[in-house]
């Protein structure tokens, strides 16, 4: 539930907003859903994960990998899209990750879904 | 509220966030660039992009439509010539924004402010002010704000495509913005100028006056004469020979000093010139009257030679108004389409090559500049402080005087070490007051021979031999731009610059430029040679080329019936004509008896070689090393002597120049090394350059197979260069040499092609190695580049508005005011 809320409302976000916005919205995410910590972060870096994978996945399909094949190969990835796509999500999910380790540890432990 | 963890995880993530939202070195914000809603993703447009779109501005004064169609080519349908220009500018902006930023700040001198510091940037940025390219620009925009029809056209211009950037949110910047994060800023009426004079620079701007100079401290200025002729024998002149000329309206006098002050001073400068335009900025064009057709109507044919970029200098479009009707190719930077046709006429443009830079040596009173001694006293020299500014780091201060002749582009605080306040002072037409624009807005609505003639006569710079044909069946060709009347040797080294003696005297009367109309030959051909034979009664230095216009010519007088495709056959025409004429010599002198049998080898493919440089040929590659090598041996041990300036291994003579010194004789006295005691013959000399030559041919041979295009590595840069690799298309099998009509060297050769059938209703054909779109991540980016490589062409496409509904629009952008 976080996760998909995450992804979705930082996507939302991003229309408008900078990228960054995606570690204010998983912050916020994990502050009112109330995880444990660990599952918080978990729920953030798998939300951005998912976002930033598809939507990258899916503009990918449509170029036809012209522009992320050179893309991966002026960053060491050896022209490979589909690893430049999983770095990206990496980023975002790192980010998203621990915005909402930082949300979740506001309220104090035992707050459940 | 659990203080460690929420302490830990918020620093970290702000930490985190803060450090991919910075650029590091040249790794651009990876927060920033990786997001697929705002970075590189935002680029990487879909393959069936959609063009349909509506727009608004309050600066058109009506609506008006542009149809994109299968090439990504815009046709443009305005009611009025304002709002064309507008529409052109928003789309040469849509297309193309990074380029036309990055090629103005580059024309100013602002690399460091985008790249940051590093010495090369600030050299550059440094050299192109003192230059003058910001003097002379700013001198262009009060000319073309003169005039009514400039200014409203340039102002348009500028306005649509500030309305473009305006419109721009940051994931919609082009890639390079993201990659260098930054941001574009507005453009202005000063860069549509900017980037004339790169265009002046690069076409007007080679000179090798201090080279020369510094020449003349190992040879006197008759030898100097011999070995950098001003006349070739073997060219064919654009105008024909014999063609006679108005008894001059000017006549300079050489200074009663020129001798002991000028040709025999053996000035030594230290002054080097690092970002030089390349000496083969140049082209061909030719005409053929309707008495040499098949359909009995003319064909222009046009390839302009410039150092290839992705994206190209080049954009196709066509303009269409009530009363103008315009397609061809166009700068992205400035309005109108340069070279091109309408429906009565067709346009080309080939470099004149002449010689408009000159050098003075001017004596500062002391280190701070501010006076000169200039006719028996010390004058004032306006001080102009340009501020560098330099990305993540200090502006930099470069204060450059400016005397009655131009800026003083060298001294003490930049290249030249003179330690007694002597300075050099540049003089170069590209920094006179001048309008380019108003001949192109003027051509695109020419409706024959004479309305051509009319629009250039007030181009200054950068000289062109401008090429007419129109429906009328008049072909014609004027060498025009403003050119300065000489004493014969004038301009061909540094002069002195304390009075003024030395100055140009005037100018050359505009009716007396060279040109010639409906010769009886029935054809015109330039090729950047000398325009005119030895009876022109003017002194007129120049980068001359000779071997394509000789090998134009003996293809045009041959040919009867032609038709486009023969025109087509011959923009890629692959035959070195000073081969030819040099491969027999050679065959004749070689010492078969000295060489071993690699050597002999390479001998015998040279000598049944046909002198096509195709993109296979193992002769062309032998050849040239052999031709390479020889050159050395002949030159070189003069060469050397000359001190300075050694960068880019100064300046050597043409291949030409030695074949036809050879040719005429074969003892000619630069042959022998003047290092060693005996005396070298020609044959040891030949034979010893294919010697030397096949070692290093053998051991390329195991890498290419001496394949002619693999030698050459024909490549197209982005213009961020080897920064941006996967950006540029490599390993392009294409032949040819700069003295091949299809002049292809590795990264310079024709830009653009295009043939003109003047017909009633005009047949056109075009191609140019990139594509319209200046996005990496498009399918358009270089899609145009396997055709041009192959020699095949495109049909340009004349729309009528009519044809909305044809197969080849993919898209309509529809335009209204608010």
């Amino acid at each position: 539930m976080a996760v998909i809320l995450t992804a979705l409302l930082s996507f939302i976000t991003g229309l408008q907003f900078p990228w960054w916005s995606i570690a204010i919205i998983a912050f916020l995410v994990a502050l009112f859903i109330g995880q444990s910590i660990g599952r918080s972060f978990l729920s953030g870096f798998l939300g951005i994960f998912l976002l930033w994978f598809v939507v990258a996945l899916w503009i990918d399909t449509k170029n036809e990998n012209i522009l992320s094949h050179k893309i991966a190969q002026l960053f060491p990835l050896g022209g490979s899209s589909m690893l430049l796509i999983f770095v990206t999500a990496f980023i975002g999910a790192l980010v998203g990750g621990l915005a909402a380790m930082s949300g979740a540890s506001i309220f104090p432990r035992r707050r459940r879904i | 509220m659990r203080i460690i963890p929420f302490l830990f995880s918020t620093i970290i993530t702000i930490v985190l966030v803060v450090s991919l939202n910075k650029k590091w070195g040249s790794i651009p914000p990876l927060g920033r660039f990786l997001s697929p809603q705002e970075g590189f993703w935002q680029n990487a447009e879909p393959v069936d992009y959609d063009y349909n779109e509506n727009l608004s501005f309050a600066g058109l004064k009506d609506n008006a439509d542009v149809y994109i169609d299968d090439r990504l080519v815009p046709h443009i349908f305005a009611q009025n010539d304002e709002d064309a220009y507008f529409i052109q500018g928003y789309i040469h902006a849509k297309f193309r924004l990074w380029q036309m930023e990055f090629q103005t700040m580059a024309a100013a001198g602002r690399i460091s402010e985008i790249l940051g510091r590093d010495p090369r940037f600030l050299r550059h940025d440094r050299e192109q002010r003192r230059l003058g390219m910001v003097y002379g620009a700013e001198n262009a925009v009060k000319e073309i704000e003169k005039d009514p029809l400039s200014k409203a056209a340039v102002n348009a211009y500028t306005a649509g495509v500030n309305s473009y950037i305006g419109s721009l949110t940051h994931s919609e910047l082009p890639v390079e913005y993201k990659l260098l994060s930054y941001k574009p800023e507005k453009w202005s009426n000063l860069k549509v100028a900017l980037f004339l004079k790169l265009m002046s620079k690069d076409l007007a701007g080679f000179e090798r006056d201090l080279e020369f100079t510094n020449a003349k401290s190992v040879f006197d200025t008759d030898e100097l004469n011999i070995i950098f002729p001003a006349y070739s024998d073997s060219s064919v002149p654009i105008i024909p020979r014999g063609t006679s000329f108005d008894t001059p309206g000017i006549i300079p006098i050489q200074p009663i000093t020129a001798d002991s002050l000028y040709f025999k001073k053996d000035t030594t400068i230290r002054a080097v010139e690092v970002n030089k335009p390349d000496r083969t900025n140049g082209s061909n064009s030719w005409a053929l009257r309707g008495t040499k057709t098949k359909s009995g109507a003319p064909i222009l044919c046009n390839d302009p030679h410039l150092g290839l970029s992705l994206p190209s200098i080049w954009f196709e479009m066509q303009i269409s108004t009530p009363d103008m009707n315009v397609y061809g190719a166009s700068f992205p930077g400035s309005p109108s389409v340069i070279i091109g046709f309408n429906d009565n006429v067709a346009f080309g443009f080939t470099n004149a090559m002449r010689d408009v830079k000159d050098y003075y040596q001017v004596k500062f009173r002391d280190d701070s500049k501010k006076e000169y001694w200039y006719n028996g006293q010390w004058k004032p020299a306006a001080q102009v402080l340009e501020v560098i500014k330099i990305r993540d780091a200090n502006d930099y201060y470069d204060t450059v005087a400016y005397t009655s002749f131009g800026p003083v582009m060298y001294d003490q605080s930049f290249v030249s070490d003179s330690t007694n306040n002597t300075a050099i002072a540049v003089r170069w037409i590209a920094h006179e007051p001048s309008n380019e624009i108003l001949m192109w807005l003027k051509l695109g609505k020419a409706k024959n021979y004479g309305d051509c003639e009319e629009a250039i006569k007030t181009f200054i710079c950068p000289g062109q031999n401008m090429l007419f044909a129109s429906k009328d069946g008049d072909i014609g060709i004027w060498q025009q731009g403003k050119f300065p009347a000489r004493w014969k040797g004038q301009g061909l080294y540094l002069m002195p610059g304390e009075d003024s003696s030395y100055k140009w005297q005037g100018y050359i009367p505009q009716p007396e430029n060279p040109h010639v109309v409906n010769p009886a030959e029935g054809f015109i051909q330039s090729a950047n040679q000398q325009p005119v034979d030895s009876s022109y009664p003017y002194f007129i230095p120049g980068n001359y080329i000779v071997s394509r216009g000789v090998t134009i010519n003996q293809r045009l007088s041959a040919l009867q019936q032609a038709t486009p495709q023969d025109m087509m056959t011959l923009q890629n025409d692959y035959f070195n004509s000073l081969a030819e004429d040099m491969v027999p010599f050679m065959m004749r002198y070689v010492d078969q008896t000295k060489l071993n049998a690699t050597e002999k080898k390479y001998l015998n493919e040279v000598k049944s070689w046909n002198f096509f440089a195709t993109p296979d040929s193992r002769a062309t590659t032998i050849y040239q090393a052999w031709m390479d090598s020889l050159k050395i041996l002949v030159w070189e041990d003069q060469f050397s002597k000359i001190l300075l300036p050694t960068l880019s291994g100064g300046v050597r003579p043409d291949e030409q120049t030695l074949v036809e010194a050879l040719l005429k004789d074969s003892s000619f006295k630069y042959v022998d090394n003047v290092n060693t005691p005996q005396v070298e013959t020609i044959d040891h000399q030949i034979t010893q350059a294919l010697k030397l030559a096949s070692i290093s041919l053998a051991k390329e041979e195991k890498e290419n197979g001496l394949v002619w295009w693999k030698h050459k590595k024909p490549a197209i840069y982005h213009l961020l260069r080897t920064s941006v690799m996967p950006f540029a298309y490599t390993d392009i099998p294409v032949g040819g040499w700069h003295n091949t009509i299809n002049a292809m060297k590795s990264t310079h050769g024709p830009s653009w092609r295009m043939i003109v059938h003047l017909t009633s209703i005009t047949e056109a054909y075009g191609v140019y190695p990139g594509g319209q779109s200046g996005n990496p991540g498009s399918p358009y980016y270089q899609n145009f580049v396997d055709t041009w490589a192959k020699g095949k062409y495109y049909t340009l496409w004349m729309m009528k508005q009519d044809e909305a509904g044809d197969k080849r629009v993919k898209g309509k952008i529809s335009f209204s005011n608010i």
